[in-house]
């Protein structure tokens, strides 16, 4: 079984924010995703790293974004960790409940976890881990439906 | 790839034809002040172009409600033209393509607006 594996720790930026845009989208389609599923993922890891840069570093200078790529023969796992607060997810508002449905704000949680086959949010007192996995050969549930 | 603006007017409606990725920070920008910048001028008859939009996060979801909403506060109307599948998507998955008006024809979404 081949094993990848990338970090980085990057500053709290919008270059950031780019830089896991397209090293997710690179590492999708090296793993074989379709285009449309590289575009959910990089969209995915977009997501993440704006949480991690703008709400759980704040643009702070002085704290890092650690993006971790991992691709195995069955899964592509991306790691995204801020050092911010922790994130709540409690606090987080149904961005499609009928009175949040026009806020500017509060979705990008929800497209992670539409994109993204397993999404983990770890948070603690020095940060958020935000862990999310794509399966390379889809979603054992949607293939055991497929056989049925 | 930034995202380009540019506007133009047919029968009293403003058509502004965007193009490239509504996203955290210079899109979101763009279109934010663009759309401030015509109300300010008093053209409340928006119509945004999104056929050459081939990227938008949440940032610029959030930027499109914010437009709709200056807008419609203002006693304006802004409608959105020829989506592509991927911002389609996203507008379908968020519950937002109902809330929007969606055109696929210009000539259509322009008779559209109220006289």
């Amino acid at each position: 079984m081949s094993v990848d594996r990338v970090s980085y720790t990057l500053d709290s930026t919008l270059d950031t924010v780019n830089n896991a845009e397209e090293t997710a989208s690179r590492m999708a389609a090296e793993a074989g995703f379709d285009e449309d599923e590289i575009m959910k993922i990089s969209m995915a890891v977009r997501e993440a790293a704006v949480n991690a840069v703008l709400h759980g570093n704040a643009y702070d200078p002085n704290k890092k974004v650690t993006l971790a790529f991992e691709r195995t023969a069955d899964d592509l796992v991306i790691v995204v960790r801020d050092q911010g607060k922790g994130l709540d997810e409690s606090k987080i508002p149904d961005p499609l409940a009928p009175d949040n449905l026009m806020k500017t704000s509060g979705r990008g949680i929800f497209l992670i976890r539409s994109f993204m086959d397993v999404v983990e949010i770890h948070p603690s007192q020095t940060g958020t881990e935000l862990k999310m996995i794509k399966h390379v050969h889809g979603n054992p549930a949607d293939s055991k439906e497929a056989l049925q | 790839m930034s995202m380009k603006s540019s506007t133009r007017q047919v029968d009293g409606v403003t058509i502004v034809d965007l193009s490239g990725r509504i996203t955290l920070g210079e899109g979101s920008v763009v279109l934010r002040e663009t759309v401030r910048d015509l109300l300010s001028k008093g053209q409340k008859k928006i119509l945004l172009n999104l056929g050459d939009v081939n990227y938008i996060d949440s940032s610029g979801i959030g930027e499109l409600v914010s437009a709709y909403t200056t807008a419609k506060n203002q006693g304006g109307e802004l409608k959105l033209l020829k989506l592509t599948k991927k911002v389609h998507d996203l507008l379908q998955i968020t519950k937002l393509y109902t809330v929007f008006d969606v055109k696929d024809d210009e000539a259509v979404a322009v008779k559209s607006f109220s006289k």
